[in-house]
């Protein structure tokens, strides 16, 4: 096995052209798991850790090269609080926002703040970049956009950030668990909301219906929230596998709808 | 020069005291060998090709695309075995390979050796397996009807047709549990030249692998050398073998050293699981809450092979009545043969599953009577001198059940105040749960279980000390597996003999004779009974010889005076002395389940204090205290360790430690999957030590290390039961099981 370890994009792309089956390697969270286990034997591995150009961050730009432990401490309510529930301190030092584009998992953690607030999403490679929507980059489960000799370079978030944002994810455990639900909402002061749910679908979903009904509400009553709640878990596409049954993550997702809504109404 | 004063003062890290562990240093610096370390020149690599079914027939195997590929040795199936094909340690019925039936996933069906462990895998996964799918038999009321039984174990006493005023009846669930051990199986066997071999591999009792690997090899008993190995964790997983056969195998075929380090996934399918069981109670009583009559049918799903599954019904049966008074008792228990991945021993063995059953029926007792539930218990409660209710044996040692209730009561109650740091919440860091729609639950459980072997089962240890010039050495053939024996044993030798200088050798099975398993809560009593002899007796002889009075790390002394010291003692003659220690003999069960078949019991109890958001059916433990029958607490912080792990072992059962296994495919065979508590998830544990001396224990102590896992999962459903008001009659519970 040989590892490149480039310090910038265009030598991960120069890498990649020369190898176009090689590994593109960042915190290796997910990809490290698939080799310890035998499951992807890579002979080529250019490894992301020195490209400085990755780890960008501002209000604007989210460099997919950036660490939940940096996230963590984002100003972004949402942000900062998917950002702790990633794994354990160790994970979230190695694991970057461009891993969970990459494995395009819809329990990723950090894909329902994406969805909430349309982030797009910048590929690039030797034919210069692409920009793309959220929903046409993950388009399956474990699936996304990105082509062959192409790596991510970020997510790019809208100017007009909503005024409040809240992240809720269920696992049965306090920490270090993989989501069996989770909800993004967020709340401009125009009370346009929108809300993203993960790990109930084959990718990430925005319950569209429930954001134009609660959108309409400036003051959501019970009655509102209710039905807010309703339309999330009828919105849901979840399945029954070993983590959860579909009825419980139904259920469970509109309840967190609900209650991350609440937050953004304080 | 030491004075006579020193040796006046006692000797230190005797018992009583929380004496360190020797090998605690190496192991948290990383220095402790563990059996995935092993090395030996000119090593293979050995790997396994297992069954992706539960069930079916294997029409054709062809070895040869891994018989042709460079740099592989060995390549076996049953046709290869060159003995005894069948291994089991209480009854034969495990095909060593697969047989031409596959009847449970992960069954081994091939094993390889290669140069390294890259051919290995792929070698293995080279071989061509043709199966033909059978449907897999995998509950245990069907496998009942089927006649599908591994062991029938029952307790018959008193009158059948005598009821009780009130009645309350119900059926329990627990799903499998994973023993889960942070280190995977691994191991080495090297040949000796010779047509002989040492194995090295996870085992709690090197001499009944010893017995299994020697027939299977064909090979005389003292050929076959089944070595210790540095153990991360057993809990029972380590007690029938797993790969020490096939990598004998391997190394006799090869000629040369084998090993093998499976991987987590490979672990789940490698090592016996705890029993699943569904059990069927009938709780009878007075209307002042005197048990009348207790009635169950217990059904414990074995898996596809017997491994420890004839005892694990027995002691189900023996404690499913739980600490109390009851004169009919009528319970049937059944392991069930199925295709669900073969069951063992785990920590509490059989008396886990029905303790949290019975522990469950006494709560709905006492609230079907409108008594509080541990006024209940203290009317039913046994103690010395009161009849077992299931064997009708009369108990003769001090069983505090009364005082490890009171105890447990008397303990304060954490602040009714539902926390604000979400790490406190249900939902932790999920942000899932507002701290107003939580509702806290209190629950209490007792936990009653047998000490060391039963049923006739003759129980030994043996044990040899001798005195070398530096100390003592301790031959024992007991493993550790982290529980820390090996501190509790230098601990009774430093007290008896008075030489603080000692160290535990952990002989193979050609060195010393047996120590019986690590298991049962008996090695602090057997092991550590039989060094406490042998420790006499050295003390005793070196003593006579020099006409002395004490000894010490300096040497024998004699009026206050040195009279030699340990170099010049040992240049003179051995001083040695070698110890088969038995407790006092057992019965077998007669027609009816009676007769004097446990040597000894414990008891514990435990309060649970937990946090709920009913909504969404997520828990968080907030405090457990406990209260432990522990005799005498040899070593407070060894104790106090074993409570902590042990009761978070039962806290894991209560809510969420579950391998889903579907059509008897486990589906989620990974540390990911598989969850374990956390840090996060482990509440405060506060424990009283109850230490009323045991008769037959070294200083008084008595096993214990698996009552906290027994009543520590009740106690919790308890008070979940408790904050919801569901009957939550299945552990683990599960968030939809609380939500809807």
């Amino acid at each position: 096995m040989e590892i490149v370890r480039p310090d910038s994009v265009a030598g991960v792309l120069d890498a990649l052209a020369s190898h176009p089956d090689a590994l593109v390697l960042a915190g290796g969270t997910d990809t490290m798991v698939l080799v310890n286990a035998g499951a992807l034997r890579p002979e080529y591995v250019i490894s992301l850790r020195h490209v400085e150009d990755l780890k960008a961050w501002n209000a604007r730009f989210i460099g997919a090269g950036v660490t939940y432990a940096r996230l963590e401490e984002s100003e972004i309510a949402a942000l900062a609080e998917l950002s702790r529930t990633v794994g354990s301190p160790q994970i979230r030092a190695a694991g970057t926002l461009g891993g969970n584009l990459g494995t395009a998992s819809p329990a990723g953690d950090a894909l329902p703040f994406l969805a909430a607030v349309d982030a797009t999403i910048e590929l690039v490679s030797k034919h210069g970049s692409r920009t793309m929507p959220w929903d046409e980059f993950l388009i399956g489960p474990k699936q996304n956009a990105l082509e062959p000799a192409e790596i991510i370079l970020g997510a790019h978030l809208p100017d007009d950030m909503p005024w409040r944002t809240a992240f809720a994810k269920i696992g049965v455990r306090q920490a270090m668990v993989i989501s069996i639900a989770s909800v993004c909402v967020t709340r401009n002061e125009a009370g346009e909301t929108t809300v993203a749910l993960g790990a109930v679908g084959p990718t990430v979903l925005r319950a569209r219906r429930a954001e134009m009904m609660v959108s309409a509400e400036k003051d959501p009553d019970e009655a509102a929230l209710d039905e807010f709640q309703r339309l999330v878990s009828e919105e849901s596409r979840p399945i029954t596998d070993h983590r959860s049954t579909a009825e419980y993550r139904r259920m469970a997702v509109g309840v967190l709808a609900r209650r991350a809504l609440e937050r953004c109404l304080v | 020069m030491t004075t006579r004063a020193d040796t006046e003062v006692g000797v230190a890290f005797g018992v009583g005291e929380s004496a360190p562990r020797p090998d605690g240093i190496p192991k948290v610096t990383g220095h402790f060998a563990y059996a995935s370390d092993l090395h030996a020149q000119d090593m293979l690599w050995g790997a396994t090709r297992r069954a992706p079914h539960a069930h079916a027939t294997i029409t054709s195997v062809d070895v040869g695309p891994a018989v042709a590929m460079p740099g592989v040795h060995a390549v076996l199936t049953y046709d290869d075995l060159p003995a005894e094909r069948f291994q089991g340690q209480i009854v034969t019925d495990q095909p060593v390979l697969a047989d031409g039936t596959i009847r449970y996933w992960g069954e081994v069906v091939a094993i390889v050796a290669a140069d390294d462990p890259t051919t290995a895998r792929a070698a293995a996964d080279a071989i061509e397996v043709e199966y033909e799918y059978l449907d897999p038999l995998t509950d245990v009321d069907e496998a009942l009807a089927a006649g599908e039984v591994l062991r029938e174990a029952v307790a018959y006493r008193g009158v059948r047709d005598v009821h009780g005023a009130v009645v309350v009846e119900a059926t329990y669930e627990t799903a499998t549990q994973d023993q889960a051990p942070l280190g995977n199986e691994a191991g080495i066997a090297i040949p000796d030249g010779a047509g002989g071999i040492d194995v090295y591999g996870p085992t709690q009792w090197t001499h009944v692998d010893h017995e299994q690997i020697v027939a299977c090899l064909g090979l005389r008993p003292e050929e076959v050398r089944v070595h210790p190995t540095g153990l991360g964790g057993a809990f029972g997983a380590r007690e029938d073998l797993s790969l020490q056969t096939h990598l004998c195998l391997l190394a006799l075929q090869s000629g040369r050293p084998v090993r093998m380090v499976f991987g987590r996934a490979e672990s789940f399918a490698a090592h016996v699981k705890r029993h699943a069981a569904r059990m069927y109670y009938r709780h009878e009583a007075d209307l002042d809450g005197n048990l009348v009559r207790v009635e169950a049918k217990l059904l414990l799903d074995g898996g596809a092979y017997s491994m420890t599954s004839p005892a694990v019904v027995a002691n189900a049966v023996g404690f499913a009545v739980g600490p109390y008074r009851c004169p009919n008792v009528f319970i049937d228990g059944y392991a069930l043969r199925t295709n669900n991945p073969p069951a063992g021993a785990m920590r509490g063995f059989g008396a886990v599953q029905t303790g949290f059953a019975v522990e469950s029926q006494m709560d709905r007792l006492a609230e079907e009577l409108g008594m509080d539930p541990l006024e209940l218990r203290l009317l039913n409660a046994i103690g010395p001198g009161d009849v077992l209710a299931t064997t009708g044996q009369v108990i003769t040692e001090p069983l505090p059940t009364r005082e490890v209730i009171e105890s447990v009561r008397a303990m304060p109650l954490p602040e009714d105040s539902i926390s604000s740091d979400v790490r406190d919440l249900p939902g932790g860091t999920g942000l899932t749960t507002p701290s107003s729609v939580v509702v806290r639950g209190v629950g209490y459980a007792v936990g009653f279980k047998n000490l060391a072997f039963s049923e006739g089962f003759d129980d030994f240890a043996e044990a040899r000390l001798t005195l070398t010039p530096v100390g003592i050495d301790i031959h024992t053939a007991a493993i550790e597996v982290g529980q820390g024996m090996v501190t509790v044993l230098e601990q009774i030798a430093r007290t008896v003999t008075g030489v603080e200088s000692v160290r535990v050798v952990f002989d193979h099975t050609s060195q010393i004779g047996s120590a019986g398993s690590t298991s049962a809560s008996r090695q602090t009593q057997m092991t550590g009974g039989a060094v406490m002899r042998a420790a006499e007796q050295l003390r005793t002889e070196i003593l006579e010889h020099y006409g002395a009075e004490a000894l010490s790390n300096d040497g024998v002394w004699r009026n206050g005076e040195l009279v030699v010291s340990l170099v010049e003692a040992c240049l003179e003659r051995e001083f040695s002395a070698h110890v088969r220690h038995r407790h006092q003999e057992t019965d077998e069960p007669d027609e009816n389940g009676q007769g004097n078949l446990h040597v000894d019991f414990a008891v514990s109890a435990h309060r649970a204090v937990v946090d709920v958001d009913p909504v969404l059916g997520l828990v968080k433990v907030v405090k457990i205290d406990t209260a432990q029958d522990v005799g005498f607490a040899l070593n407070p912080m060894s104790v106090i360790g074993q409570i902590e792990g042990g009761t978070m072992q039962g806290i894991g059962l209560a809510i969420m430690e579950e391998l889903v296994i579907d059509h008897g495919v486990v589906r989620n065979a990974s540390f990911t999957d598989y969850l374990l508590p956390t840090f996060l998830d482990a509440p405060p544990v506060e424990a009283v030590l109850i230490e009323q001396p045991s008769s037959w224990g070294p200083f008084g102590a008595k096993g214990f290390a698996e009552l906290p896992t027994i009543s520590s999962t009740p106690a919790v459903v308890a008070a979940l039961r408790a904050a919801t008001g569901k009957a939550l009659t299945r552990v683990p519970v599960r968030p939809e099981d609380i939500a809807f």
